[in-house]
Order: structure tokens, then C-alpha cells, then sequence
């Protein structure tokens, strides 16, 4: 079964059809090999809340149905960068955000923009497991039944529950709180939650860092499958899981400009095993091996 | 030696954890003294008065008489404060939803914050007076639902402080990640933000009701008083059971003080099934989303 990419549409198409068909599933060949198709343009973006700067100066490129970490010390604005790939930051308060981030193409911040499809079209799991008090199955169809997704519901469950490799341990127990499972349970229900409304990007906000190592290894399994389907952006304060499971890395730091004030910025993108074998920034080779951050 | 590294010889910690711990259980007990007593003392009082013929019967016109029971009384409390909570229940929801969603720091939801903290304040007397002047005096006419607007001005500040101080403690993470779903505003707040604050809401409403059908002094001027029982809303007098035991518990004969404390033991039950009742559905609703 695969999920087209939605790519193959026209952008006017995904953002103006609200409660359209679905996407036509259909078997398509393997496709060639080709230089990825870019998901995101980011140039020159900033972040400020108020007159603070959170973070500035990001310029990369994220490719189709790849994984990209976001990797750097605490602070320098990694959350605060993804947040800005799916409009999270317009419900911070006094956030604003500057530059230019390209979906497929079409401006994420253009006024016309709907950004509650936007977040249905790019789905995001968060640092702590965040279900809500509601049956599995009510977690799982929340966003199907909010997006006016009601065909087949119960397919549609059991196939986001599959995905998360969830399936199995609560298909018995779909009625029961989904506050009932375990913190690693927790987090794959809500990567299952996520995929449900059929999105095209996963972005995690350092989606193991409350999770014990065999429930980290569980996820980060998990996120190879997802790989063939989804585009995948995570952020991660460990060094490893970037390594284990990413296609490239981003390395941000945390600057402090001439007036004392500090700042996130982009330092070096570039495919991980380069990052990790061969920086070409001494900051990112200093924070790789362990010297700073 | 490790004895003593893992034995805790600090004597005054162990006194002071005694102490407060003393403390804490001796205020409980003094609290429990003036509970137990009202109730009980009630209990005594009121229970031997109570029967099928006390609940359901007219008022006894002559107050000296013991024939007679409370019936119009019963039904004035339950129509007055049924259609006050009718009325100020929605309206603080729907206020303390406002303020805690959609206000925030603009001037209106400042405004309206400050004076529904003010209002929770005023004196229900005062509140009774307000009713008089602009409802009962504009119509010559005074009625149960006159009763009822004053209950209401009374209940509707606590319901949209308590409201708004519940839907706060709903995690941001649960509104988040209704965002992240495409989820608009309309829908995180009717979906997640509001069926999680359903037990505190209930319970906040419940306080608010509880506490109005105690009042005595907003209805004194609104409501008036009658024998007969009467569902008509908008006309004619009624009475309620708080101004009914304030009335006759003033009054010299032992048969209507008798009367005040079988009305009295009638309020406290009422109040407690409404208390039990929102209870139990805030339990159905914790159980429907955590079980």
C-alpha cells in the first residue's frame, strides 16, 4: 500500500480541496532514481518573539522521503525552527516569524494560507507522549473526523495503528483510555494519530526524549518504515539517534552577539555521515565530539 | 556505624513532624464539630416534623396552627432556582470560555474579569434590591422568575470565574495537538478544551446552585409570599424555603418554628441529592475519558 506523495498534486488543489476525495491509491512502479524532490525551501529565516531573536539564519533544503535531524544544544532554537514548518508559532503569542519557507513550491506564510491545512498536510509529534483522555480508537479518529475524513473510519484506524506498529498491542483494547498505555505506547499512538489524516511530512519534536531505550529503538525503527511513505523532520538533543536514523543533519548553535543577547543559527547542513565524519565547521566538530554544548 | 549514618537522630525534625502532623488532625476534628452539629441538630429538630403530608401540603394559613406542611415552598425553591441555573449556567459558560479563549489580555475580557470579581462580592441583599428596583417595581408585580433573575445576577459571576480558572488547567499539549491535527479553533475548544473541563464546570455550577438555594435575602423583595402553590412564573407571589425558615423562626409559635426546622432538614437534602447528582456525572465523565 502506498501513500502518493503529494507532490503529485497541483499545491492549489491541496490547499483548497477542505474535505476533497482522498488521495487514489494506486500500485505505482518503483520510482527511478533521481535527485529527491525538495518538500521544504527555507531561506533566511528568523524567528523573534518580541525583540528577542530566537533563531536566524536558516537556509536549507528538505527532500522527499528522507530523514532530516535537527541536532544542537539546548536553546538554539531547534524546536522553534520545526515549529515554523508546520505554522505552530502562530499560536505562540508575540512570535513572528521572517524569511521565506517554501512547501512544495508555495509559501507557507502567504496570507491566503490556510494554516489549519497546512498542519493537516504536515503532521507533528511532540517532545511528551500527548494523547488525549479519550478511547484509543476516539485518539486515532480525532483528525480523520475533524478534517471531514469519515469514510471507512475504521480502516482508516487500523491503518495508522498498523503504521505505528501499534496494531497489534491494543486491537483488543481499542475502547480503552489511551491513557492506559505506557509512555512508549503513548507516543506511537500519537505518531499513529498523526498519520491518520494521510499527511505528507512527519515533523518530531524530540519525539524519544521521554521514552525509555527499547521504546527509543521501537520509534526510531518505526521511522525507517515510515521513511518509504513520509518526508520526516526530527528534532533530537541526541547525537546518536541523529546518526542512527537520519539522511542529513542540520547542526544549530547558539550565538551571543555584541549586545549579550543570544540567538539560534544555523550552522552546517549536510548529509549525516559527512556531519559525523567529515564537518567542515570546527563549531559542529567541537559539539559532535563531545567538546562543547 | 552505618546505624547511625541511616537512623535519623535529628529529635527536633521528629518533633516538628509530630507536631504538624498533630496539628493537621486537630483541625480536621474542630472542623468536622460545627458539621456535625448543624446537621445533627437539624436532624433532631427537623426530622420528627417530616412525612408524605408535611412535603405536599399548603402552608397553614394561621401560624400558630400545626396543621399544614411546606408543598408551595418545595415547589417555589425548585421552579425559582431551577430557572435561574437555567439561565446563568449557559451564560457563565459560554462567559468563562470568553475570557480564558478567546479574551485574554484585551480590555473587554479585563473589564468583564474585574467586574465579575466585583459582582461575586456585592451582597445579595443588594442583588434583591437591584431586581426590585428594575424588575418588580417597572411591572408591580412580584413573581418566582423576579426570584430568579436575582439567583441568577447572584450565581452567574461564580460560574464564569470557576469555569474560566478550570478550562486554564487544560494542558497545552492537548490543545497543541489538536492544532497539529488541522484542527481549527472553534473545534479544539468544543472538542478537547471543553469535554475535559466538564467535571470542574459541573462542580463549579453546583457551588453556584447550592449557594442560591440558600439565599434568603434577594428573594425579600422579589418573590413575596403565599400559602397556595404556585407554577406561574411570571405572576403572582411565591414562596421559597430559605425565606419560609427565616420567617418562621422569627415567629413566636412553636408550631411554625416547627415548620422552620422541617423546611430547614427539607433545603439540606435537597441540596445534597443536587450534590450528589453532579457527582455523579462528573464521575461518568472522568470514568468515559480515563478508565
Amino acid at each position: 500500500m502506498t501513500i502518493i506523495p503529494t507532490g503529485s498534486r497541483s499545491m492549489s488543489e491541496v490547499w483548497t480541496t477542505r474535505s476533497g476525495p482522498e488521495p487514489v491509491e494506486q500500485a505505482e512502479p518503483e520510482q527511478p532514481e533521481l535527485a529527491p524532490e525538495i518538500v521544504f525551501e527555507v531561506r533566511n529565516l528568523a524567528v523573534k518573539y518580541g525583540s528577542a531573536v530566537a533563531v536566524r539564519d536558516i537556509t536549507l533544503d528538505i527532500a522527499s522521503n528522507e530523514i532530516t535531524a535537527v541536532i544542537g544544544p539546548s536553546g538554539c532554537g531547534k524546536s522553534t525552527f520545526i515549529r515554523c514548518l508546520n505554522r505552530m508559532n502562530d499560536l505562540v503569542p508575540g512570535a513572528r516569524v521572517e524569511g521565506l519557507v517554501r512547501y512544495h513550491g508555495e509559501d507557507l506564510y502567504d496570507p491566503k494560507v490556510d494554516p489549519a491545512q497546512v498542519r493537516r498536510r504536515i503532521g507533528m509529534v511532540f517532545q511528551r507522549p500527548n494523547p488525549f483522555p479519550k478511547s484509543i480508537y476516539d485518539n486515532v479518529a480525532y483528525g480523520p473526523r475533524i478534517n471531514k475524513m469519515r469514510r471507512n473510519m475504521d480502516e482508516t484506524v487500523e491503518r495508522a495503528l498498523s503504521q505505528a506498529a501499534l496494531w497489534d498491542e491494543v486491537k483488543d483494547k481499542l475502547k480503552r483510555s489511551a491513557l492506559a498505555l505506557s509512555g512508549g505506547q503513548q507516543q506511537r499512538l500519537c505518531i499513529a494519530r498523526a498519520l491518520a489524516v494521510q499527511p505528507d511530512v512527519l515533523l518530531m519534536d524530540e519525539p524519544c526524549s521521554a521514552l525509555d531505550p527499547i521504546a527509543t529503538a521501537r520509534i526510531e525503527d518505526l521511522m525507517e518504515e515510515l521513511k518509504r511513505d513520509y518526508t520526516i523532520v526530527i528534532v533530537t538533543h541526541n547525537m546518536q539517534q541523529a546518526a542512527r536514523v537520519s539522511d542529513r543533519t542540520a547542526f544549530l548553535t547558539t550565538e551571543v552577539d555584541d549586545s549579550g543577547r543570544r540567538s539560534g543559527r544555523l550552522v552546517e547542513f549536510d548529509r549525516t555521515a559527512t556531519i559525523f565524519t567529515h564537518p567542515s565547521d570546527p563549531r559542529t566538530e567541537g559539539y559532535i565530539t563531545g567538546r562543547f554544548g | 556505624m552505618t546505624a547511625s549514618m541511616l537512623t535519623s537522630s535529628d529529635r527536633s525534625r521528629q518533633l516538628r513532624s509530630g507536631l504538624a502532623t498533630g496539628f493537621m488532625i486537630l483541625s480536621f476534628l474542630i472542623m468536622l464539630v460545627p458539621l456535625v452539629l448543624i446537621v445533627g441538630y437539624v436532624l433532631q429538630r427537623g426530622a420528627g416534623i417530616i412525612s408524605w403530608d408535611f412535603l405536599t401540603r399548603d402552608l397553614p394559613i394561621i401560624d400558630r396552627s400545626a396543621d399544614g406542611g411546606i408543598g408551595p415552598a418545595i415547589v417555589g425553591t425548585l421552579l425559582i432556582v431551577g430557572v435561574a441555573t437555567l439561565m446563568a449556567v449557559p451564560l457563565g459558560v459560554l462567559g468563562g470560555i470568553y475570557l480564558n479563549e478567546y479574551g485574554g489580555n484585551r480590555r473587554t475580557a479585563v473589564v468583564v474579569r474585574f467586574l465579575a470579581d466585583v459582582m461575586t462580592g456585592v451582597p445579595s441583599v443588594v442583588m434583591g434590591l437591584f431586581i426590585y428596583t428594575i424588575w418588580v417595581l417597572r411591572f408591580h408585580n412580584q413573581s418566582a422568575f423576579a426570584g430568579s433573575l436575582a439567583l441568577g445576577c447572584l450565581m452567574l459571576p461564580v460560574v464564569i470565574r470557576t469555569t474560566e480558572e478550570v478550562l486554564r488547567l487544560v494542558p497545552a499539549e492537548q490543545r497543541d495537538a489538536s492544532y497539529a491535527l488541522g484542527g481549527r479553533k472553534a473545534t479544539t475548544i468544543g472538542r478537547i478544551v471543553v469535554p475535559a473541563a466538564v467535571p470542574g464546570v459541573l462542580s463549579g455550577a453546583l457551588l453556584a446552585i447550592a449557594r442560591a438555594a440558600g439565599e434568603t435575602a434577594p428573594l425579600l423583595f422579589a418573590i413575596g409570599f403565599t400559602t397556595r402553590t404556585n407554577t406561574n412564573l411570571f405572576h403572582g407571589s411565591n414562596v421559597a424555603l430559605p425565606f419560609l425558615i427565616f420567617r418562621n423562626a422569627t415567629s413566636p409559635f412553636t408550631a411554625a418554628q416547627d415548620l422552620a426546622w422541617g423546611a430547614a432538614l427539607t433545603l439540606i437534602v435537597i441540596v445534597f441529592v443536587f450534590t450528589l447528582l453532579a457527582r455523579l456525572v462528573a464521575a461518568r465523565f472522568d470514568r468515559r475519558s480515563r478508565a
